[in-house]
């Protein structure tokens, strides 16, 4: 017998829901990013390259902490949110997705311009001798070559936020079916010693990185052969 | 890694295990979230007056409880409540007779904006805040007494579906509450009380009636049966100076 509640299965779906919608959103914002890193010679590379690395070494509940007091009434995002009419972002769904993006954004990003970076000039030069506009070079050249990277980026991106805590823990109060995810869930029954449904969301999400990290490092096994 | 480098280290633990064992006067002690601010006053009054250290873990009850059945190296419990001790020691994990009431905790509802919440609670239904923090009444007994509360006002719980906000422990939802988050909350009093006076903002110290007391109690676990800072610490909390503290933090007693 499954002893997951309804608030349980409410969890993993919220969860698969707010992994997703990041994901997607990643892979808008850190495109550009990534591009920008891989191509650019400014001076800005190294500053903006170590900002975009940050989530990596920070706590979580540093980043939690800080998204927290700047998403509030007083803090400037807050302002601005409230200035377009929006209210706050805490203890919303939209908040765990703006703190979501921040907190994967390295995973994402980081796996592209290695793969933008991989791709070299050759091929760009290339596509331009051929008349290419930048933007079809970007869509016909670009973008299928660096395919593994955006599927590398796509389940790190979404795998880690799956695995998001920390961050929630701190801006999200635990709502159901609004900001209580599967970890702040199994941490929950932890600290109610409901041990025996911690154990199966426990064991659920041991066995989904794995399958995860098994995909991703079987993939990149067969690259290397075929390469 | 030099030959001569690895002597001189081991050299050096050595002679700094002797250190070690003199400073005996050391206990590790698990302090409730709610009592840290009267905690961290009262030990350092404490190794002034008998030169023991208690080094302080704060925290929710509940992660304790796991912890301590995991082998945490605490010795001194400080709990939230009275039932977490009382498993405790019917389990045979601490030292026998030594459990007793620290402090009665009080709910209080916060504001840090003045002249927010009125000395009645009526701010509580007159509908005009987005989030009420409260610490999760599942593992948190200051979450309990906040939910009794509203019930004994009769404002069901299902009508503030989605505002309700919970912190992991009472140190999160007052965290949620101060950063403006959530417009008021129910915290512990001691949070916002120093000196026998709310510190800021407004407040409704929620009357003793309206749930059931929150009984916090403290006991010295099996890992601190032979330490005598430990039992020391639990006498020093029974004394007259830790006491006026106590009540100065907004506890009763």
């Amino acid at each position: 017998m499954v002893p997951l509640d309804s608030v349980d299965l409410a969890a993993i779906w919220l969860t698969l829901k707010l992994a997703t919608l990041t994901t997607v959103l990643l892979l808008l914002i850190g495109t550009p990013i990534a591009w920008w890193l891989a191509r650019t010679r400014s001076k800005w590379k190294g500053p903006i390259g170590a900002v975009v690395a940050l989530p990596l070494v920070l706590p979580p509940t540093v980043l939690g902490f800080y998204l927290l007091v700047a998403m509030g009434p007083h803090g400037f995002i807050g302002q601005l949110t409230q200035g377009l009419g929006l209210g706050t972002l805490p203890f919303t769904f939209a908040g765990l997705v703006v703190a979501s993006v921040f907190y994967s954004l390295p995973f994402v990003v980081q796996p592209l311009q290695n793969a933008f970076e991989a791709i070299g000039e050759r091929p760009l030069e290339v596509a331009a001798t051929l008349r290419a506009s930048p933007a079809d070079t970007f869509f016909s050249v670009v973008l299928p070559l660096a395919k593994p990277g955006f599927v590398t980026a796509a389940i790190l991106g979404f795998a880690h936020t799956v695995g998001e805590f920390g961050v929630v823990l701190m801006i999200g109060g635990n709502i159901p079916e609004k900001t209580r995810v599967v970890s702040v869930q199994i941490y929950d029954h932890v600290e109610a010693m409901a041990y025996a449904q911690a154990h199966w969301l426990a064991g659920g999400m041991l066995v989904f990185s794995f399958l995860v990290l098994l995909v991703l490092y079987s993939s990149r096994l067969k690259q290397g052969w075929r390469g | 890694m030099s030959n001569g480098f690895s002597r001189r280290c081991a050299a050096l633990l050595l002679s700094l295990m002797p250190l070690a064992a003199a400073q005996a006067g050391e206990v590790q002690v698990a302090v409730a979230a709610n009592f840290t601010a009267p905690m961290q006053a009262i030990a350092a009054e404490f190794e002034k007056d008998t030169g023991h250290r208690a080094l302080l873990a704060f925290g929710a009850t509940g992660k304790f409880y796991a912890q301590i059945h995991h082998g945490a190296p605490f010795e001194v419990l400080l709990a939230a409540d009275a039932s977490t001790p009382l498993k405790l020691e019917q389990e045979g994990a601490s030292v026998p007779g030594s459990r007793f009431t620290y402090a009665i905790g009080k709910v209080v509802l916060w504001s840090p904006r003045e002249g927010y919440v009125d000395d009645q609670g009526a701010v509580l239904k007159k509908d005009q805040f987005k989030h009420l923090a409260l610490a999760n009444p599942k593992t948190a007994p200051y979450g309990v007494a906040a939910l009794a509360t509203l019930a004994k006002l009769g404002i069901a719980e299902e009508s503030l579906q989605g505002r309700l906000v919970l912190g992991e422990n009472i140190t999160q939802a007052h965290q949620f509450v101060a950063t403006g988050n959530a417009e008021l909350g129910f915290i512990a009093l001691s949070q916002v009380y120093k000196d026998g006076k709310l510190a800021s903002g407004s407040a409704w110290i929620v009357p003793a009636e309206y749930h059931a007391p929150i009984r916090q109690d403290a006991l010295i676990l099996a890992k601190g049966k032979d330490n005598p800072a430990a039992a020391a610490l639990l006498d020093y909390l029974k004394g007259p100076k830790a006491s006026a503290l106590i009540r100065s933090y907004g506890y009763d007693l």
